[in-house]
């Protein structure tokens, strides 16, 4: 499938601010499953500012990673992403990604990913009569008890909700399975990570968020599979990755920080579309 | 202690005075009462004046205090202190070849010698440094080892500082004091100088500059600011560099590069000797609520705009589980045998060393894996039985948190105490700088445990310190 994607971050400020940096992972992974065709990052701000490209390179889980700074005063900043992916179902498999982080690391949690008692009892009763040796069908079973657990409704969540958290609320968004589904992993031995990138959107109505994160689940002999908890599927060729982490927040698109008196308001919007052929 | 001759005392053995400390009897010995308090109160005042402090932390008031300096110096014979050096340069090089390896291939765990779990899971790997080689190949530039001495040819490393370990400013302020106060015994003795280690330790900073660097490096200082207990060293230390001590507010990231505030406009800087903890350097890649870091750091650093010393991540190598596979980084990455000993280490995270640790409570040291000063520790021979139990439930909570090892016999040094002089027990810390080379100025920090019989020699527990001597030929 040939997807495209055009997806706007606009930063303003009601106060002028003295300077921006920002760390972005916004490039497609390199993988089977994915290859850029074109693809174009750009980031603008008023006049009276500068925008100052930084360093980048590759982190350890394959990544590519590249920041900039603006210097201010500035009011507004705007990143525009946009390309075309044509993409391959593996059926979740992230067949063909060089990486370097070994998949233990993924086993400590962070705080958004920590698991409580009932996160256990879920992992425990999702994963009971599965052996461990078929570690495929306890992710699957994994992901599925997720969903059904958390009802997808946005609203109720926020940026820092954990994923216990969502799990004692019973709803929540992407992010939100995601952590769920990776705190639950870990309680059964199995390394899971956040992964963040793109759907595009179909017409029958199941829910999606064309800005979209799933999670990936480390599973012997097949390597990273992704599951994505939100829709009861593994990501095909509907999808896009972008970057990863062990939680929302390291595998975030944009992290930046403003220096300066003002408020920041944020707005996006994504469109993820095919091509035709 | 009740056996009281069961330790190495470095002054005496049953041949009378030993070699190094020949001159320091006459010196003791003639020295009358009355010029040793004069002598102590100056000593106490030079450290008053200068500001030299410490904090101490649990006890409740101002945690502010002033370290016991004891004037009696612990004395190394030259061939005794090249036997040292060549062991603690040997680990200094082990411990970076296993980081330089674990962030990168990862080969001492896949030979099967480190447990991967050991490596991977352990809470100062850093997974953002994974893949990235700092310049050199260095992670950790300044390498603190802890040693005791057991006997004449006899050191054991307790643990290994690879981050960012202090004191330094103590081996350098005890040396000044001890040669202001009695500067005839610096023409009697051929004492090697440790006053090169401000320009050994910039010129090893200097040599670790990014690949993006042009010209002469500049190297700053950070520091977490006054209020850190160590802040006294990080000025010191600046100071003595000639280089600039900043805080995180001082330095910011443009582009690819990381820059100073300064009164003539902004100055690129190529390397950061930082005293902040990884967790602290950057709200973009580590704790979003750190204010005491730079944002955007770990970009430039990744990029190779600018050198971290220590290197995040550098952790892993000196956690107190890990330090039992030293002397095997040291036979797989160097081919060589380690000349310093390792304590036997007893791991509560495995069940049959769980369980003779609990049977052995009173004889054992038990430590926090990553506590650190003291902090959290029970020295079984000098405890009661309810520290003990309610330490035993602390393991049992929690025994991955927990390593034993035997009450080692430190080594006595003859130390001034209110009776004259007598044999207290200390401890040595030497600072390895590696950059390009790998050295060791000829001294380092000696502690002592001033109490009678007490084996912590920490700070923070009451320990003081003593000038080192590293006797020339």
């Amino acid at each position: 499938m040939i997807l495209t994607v055009h997806h706007r971050t606009r930063y303003t400020y009601d106060r002028a601010m003295r300077g921006v940096v920002q760390t972005q992972r916004l490039t497609p992974s390199r993988f089977d499953g994915q290859s850029v065709q074109a693809w174009d990052i750009a980031v603008t701000c008023d006049d009276g500012a500068r925008m100052v490209p930084g360093g980048s390179f590759r982190d350890g889980a394959g990544d590519l990673v590249q920041s900039c700074s603006i210097v201010g005063p500035v009011t507004e900043v705007v990143v525009t992403v946009s390309g075309t992916v044509e993409t391959v179902d593996l059926t979740g498999v992230l067949r063909g990604h060089r990486e370097r982080i070994p998949p233990e690391a993924y086993l400590r949690p962070t705080s958004a990913t920590a698991a409580d008692v009932s996160v256990a009892d879920l992992a425990r009763q999702a994963t009971d009569g599965v052996p461990e040796s078929d570690g495929l069908a306890r992710a699957h079973r994994l992901s599925e008890a997720v969903q059904a657990a958390i009802a997808y409704r946005p609203g109720v969540t926020r940026a820092h909700t954990t994923g216990a958290e969502a799990l004692a609320l019973g709803e929540g968004v992407c992010q939100d399975h995601a952590h769920a589904l990776i705190a639950a992993a870990r309680c059964v031995g199995l390394p899971g990570r956040y992964v963040s990138g793109y759907l595009q959107a179909t017409e029958n109505g199941t829910p999606h968020e064309a800005a979209h994160a799933w999670a990936e689940l480390w599973v012997a002999g097949l390597g990273w599979v992704g599951f994505d908890a939100s829709n009861g599927v593994c990501p095909d060729d509907r999808y896009i990755r972008t970057g990863s982490g062990r939680d929302a927040r390291e595998a975030a698109p944009i992290r930046g920080i403003a220096r300066g008196p003002g408020t920041e308001a944020l707005d996006v919007t994504v469109a993820v579309g095919q091509a035709q052929q | 202690m009740t056996q009281a001759q069961a330790f190495f005392n470095e002054m005496f053995d049953a041949g009378g005075v030993r070699g190094p400390y020949q001159q320091l009897q006459s010196w003791v010995d003639d020295m009358p009462a009355e010029l040793r308090s004069l002598k102590q109160a100056e000593a106490e005042a030079l450290f008053r004046r200068i500001g030299i402090t410490f904090a101490v932390y649990g006890e409740g008031g101002d945690p502010e205090r002033l370290m016991p300096f004891d004037m009696f110096p612990r004395v190394f014979a030259q061939d005794e202190w090249r036997r040292l050096e060549r062991g603690i340069i040997q680990r200094a090089k082990a411990l970076n070849a296993f980081l330089a390896d674990v962030y990168a291939r990862g080969e001492i765990v896949r030979a099967g010698l480190v447990p991967r779990d050991l490596v991977y899971r352990n809470e100062a790997f850093e997974p953002a440094v994974v893949g990235f080689t700092p310049p050199r190949g260095v992670f950790s530039h300044i390498v603190g080892i802890d040693l005791v001495r057991t006997g004449p040819n006899d050191f054991h490393v307790l643990e290994d500082n690879c981050r960012t370990p202090s004191g330094v400013s103590y081996m350098l302020e005890n040396r000044e004091i001890m040669m202001r106060l009695f500067p005839g015994l610096f023409r009697e003795n051929r004492i090697a100088p440790v006053d090169g280690y401000s320009e050994e330790l910039r010129r090893t900073l200097a040599s670790v500059a990014p690949p993006k660097c042009d010209g002469e490096p500049t190297v700053v200082i950070l520091t977490p600011g006054a209020y850190n207990s160590a802040y006294y060293e990080h000025s010191f230390l600046a100071d003595l560099m000639g280089v600039e001590l900043v805080e995180g507010q001082d330095l910011f990231v443009e582009g690819e590069f990381v820059w100073m505030r300064t009164t003539r406009g902004p100055q690129r800087v190529d390397v950061i000797y930082r005293r902040i903890d990884d967790a602290f350097i950057d709200p973009l890649c580590f704790r979003p609520d750190s204010m005491l870091g730079v944002p955007g750091l770990m970009d430039a650093y990744r990029s190779g705009g600018v050198t971290l010393a220590s290197a995040p991540g550098a952790g892993v190598a000196d956690d107190k589980a890990i330090y039992c596979f030293v002397p095997e980084m040291i036979r797989f990455y160097l081919g060589e045998e380690p000349l310093l000993q390792n304590v036997q280490t007893w791991q509560c995270a495995r069940s049959e060393d769980l369980k003779y640790v609990l049977d052995h409570l009173p004889e054992l040291v038990v430590k926090e894996v990553h506590g650190s000063g003291g902090y959290g520790m029970l020295v079984g021979p000098k405890s009661t039985r309810e520290a003990r139990e309610a330490f035993r439930a602390r393991i049992l909570a929690d025994p991955g948190n927990y390593i034993a090892q035997p009450t080692l016999a430190l080594s006595a040094c003859p130390t001034f105490v209110n009776e004259g002089v007598a044999p207290r027990h200390v401890d040595l810390r030497p600072y390895c700088l590696v950059g390009d080379r790998v050295t060791l100025v000829p001294g380092g920090l000696t502690r002592v445990a001033m109490t009678e019989g007490s084996l912590v020699v920490n700070s923070s527990q009451g320990g003081g310190v003593k000038d080192t001597w590293v006797l020339s030929e």
